[in-house]
């Protein structure tokens, strides 16, 4: 299967910096899932043979990580934090909120495409409480009305 | 971008080059960026160890283990290569000061890996970074890169003929992945299962070789202790807990941020001045004082020097800086709920004392909290969380079980008043709705 140049330049320097290939999985699983949107049947399948695993082994190291899924996402994917510095800030009105305008639960996508909405555990973002990362981009020191402008404004984004 | 903050009180070792723009490698060399390595370079390893042992160096990532003593752990002949691993997985909610370091100071960590292993005799070094971080991940990468094209790492640095190569590698959403074994185990592509100790990493480690893991501000503090001196960086804080600290001030407090104080500063103060108060005329309720996995101390608890030790007296943990203010309008069983919430979804499940413990846990103080508590709950979370202590795998199941003990024993009356099927009284209008997050 073909990734982008940048994937593979990235990818042959990578193997190269462990003495073994596997240890390269994690970090990889992560940016062919940034490209392709998810670790489908055919992405496990091409890095399990590139960095000699089963593809039973792969799925085993992806069931494990948070950040990684074999399921299709939505274009942006909007994780709320509630943990406890968040939660005493209003994490949890926040995520609420997002379900609403959304119109969407935990771990659920907008007809669409464009939104997954998500509940997360701490994202380090604990001294601008409460805060939101909507695929890497951090959004700190929020209320629901910054909520929505940040979220009309990816809306605005992904139609263009 | 995080927000930087400052107050008068603040000794500035660690943050000294934040928002002078020393990602620029040349800007931070103006900052005496590089030169610690180089006098390290000049040092026997031993009498680095011992310089970063004296300086009162305690681990920054919550353990609080004299570094110096866990560099000097590492066998002098290894038939194996050695490895330094920085644990950059920072995820102890409550916590965001690495993140600071790798935004403003990521040559900070890449030198103070650099001496720790020429410390040890390792000729390999990995920055490990959690992989929400991707800016931060994209910063570090630029910064070994620049690094390399200084001469500073690969073949021959510095002119020494030593070899001494540096890598970024990144995690994809696993606190757990925070403990040292398993943080290896995850460097190594596999799932971020711990290993069984002994054997410690110092001796079998990163693909079977000698490997000393390290916090990120633990390795950024190193720099400074290379060029101030240990005599100078140990006087900064109280005895046996050297330098200063990044305390990452959170929750109901006026001015929350992360700011860097010496060691042993008192935590009334902190609360009460450093962070400005309880904002919204509340009250003080209690603090959890290093991260979730502290238990938390109550408001006429909080006159405590914030070292390892007197926080350990008071009943608590440094942990990791994480100060999690919480005031008079926050309900403690829902916090708890939350805390333990977060342990449940991160046990890996690898043994039953913590995959059962937490999952237990996490289902009773939901039932509780939603009206549907019976008075024996009360005790039986804590017998069950006093049998979680000291027998699971890892430190995970005792970070679960450490901060629910405290709670239904310093506010067993909020435990009380949610029984006979009473709302919390705390739930704001319109709450209930909001179940779906459980």
């Amino acid at each position: 299967m073909k990734f982008s140049d940048e994937f593979e330049t990235r990818f042959a320097k990578m193997v190269t910096n462990y003495p073994t290939r596997r240890s390269a999985l994690v970090p990889t699983l992560l940016f062919a899932q940034d490209e392709v949107g998810y670790l489908s049947d055919e992405v496990v399948a091409e890095l399990a043979s590139r960095l000699d695993v089963t593809v039973l082994e792969v799925h085993n190291v992806i069931s494990y990580y948070s950040m990684l899924t074999t399921k299709p996402r939505g274009k942006f994917n909007v994780q709320v934090c509630t943990n406890i510095s968040c939660l005493v800030r209003g994490g949890e009105e926040l995520l609420h909120h997002c379900a609403k305008k959304l119109g969407v639960g935990n771990k659920q996508t907008t007809p669409d495409g464009t939104f997954t909405l998500e509940e997360v555990e701490c994202i380090g973002a604990c001294s601008w409480a409460p805060a939101v990362q909507v695929n890497y981009d951090f959004h700190e020191n929020l209320t629901t009305e910054k909520m929505d402008r940040i979220l009309d404004e990816y809306k605005r984004k992904a139609t263009q | 971008m995080a927000d930087l903050v400052s107050h008068p009180d603040e000794v500035k070792v660690v943050s000294r080059r934040f928002g002078l723009g020393a990602t620029n490698i040349d800007r931070h060399l103006e900052l005496d960026g590089y030169k610690a390595v180089q006098k390290a370079l000049a040092m026997e390893p031993d009498a680095i160890i011992n310089e970063v042992k004296n300086s009162g160096l305690r681990g920054r990532g919550g353990a609080g283990f004299s570094t110096g003593m866990k560099w000097s752990f590492v066998p002098k002949q290894s038939a194996k290569p050695k490895y330094v691993l920085c644990n950059g997985d920072e995820s102890e909610p409550g916590t965001c000061k690495d993140r600071l370091i790798f935004e403003h100071d990521p040559h900070s960590v890449i030198e103070g890996v650099m001496i720790a292993a020429l410390a040890v005799g390792a000729q390999s070094g990995y920055i490990y970074i959690r992989g929400e971080y991707r800016y931060l991940s994209i910063i570090m990468q630029k910064a070994i890169a620049d690094a390399y094209a200084k001469g500073f790492c690969g073949k021959n640095i510095f002119g020494s003929g030593r070899t001494l190569d540096i890598y970024w590698h990144g995690g994809a959403g696993a606190y757990e992945v925070g403990e040292e074994s398993a943080l290896m185990e995850s460097l190594e592509g596999k799932r971020g299962i711990p290993r069984i100790r002994p054997p410690f990493p110092a001796v079998v480690g990163l693909w079977g070789g000698p490997t000393v893991i390290n916090n990120a501000e633990t390795l950024a503090s190193v720099p400074h202790i290379m060029l101030g001196g240990a005599e100078w960086f140990a006087k900064m804080g109280t005895p046996k807990n050297g330098g200063t600290r990044l305390f990452c001030l959170s929750g109901n407090i006026a001015k929350p941020g992360v700011y860097e104080l010496p060691m042993g500063y008192n935590l009334k103060k902190m609360i009460y001045e450093v962070g400005g108060g309880i904002p919204n005329g509340r009250k003080l309720k209690a603090v959890v004082p290093g991260g979730a996995s502290c238990p938390c101390l109550t408001a006429d608890e909080v006159d405590v020097a914030m070292d390892f030790d007197s926080v350990a007296k008071a009943g608590s943990m440094l942990g990791s800086g994480g100060v999690v203010v919480v005031d008079d309008a926050q309900c403690i069983v829902k916090f708890a709920l939350r805390t333990m919430k977060f342990y449940q979804h991160e046990s890996c499940g690898w043994c039953i004392p913590c995959r059962e413990g937490t999952d237990w846990l996490k289902k009773t103080l939901v039932r509780f909290h939603n009206g549907g508590g019976m008075k024996k709950d009360i005790d039986n979370m804590q017998y069950l969380a006093e049998n979680m202590l000291g027998r699971t795998f890892c430190p995970l199941g005792d970070a679960a079980a450490m901060p629910t003990i405290a709670f239904v024993k310093k506010f067993r009356k909020e435990f009380e008043d949610h029984l006979d099927g009473r709302p919390c009284p705390f739930e704001k209008a319109g709450a209930a709705e909001l179940a779906f997050a459980h």
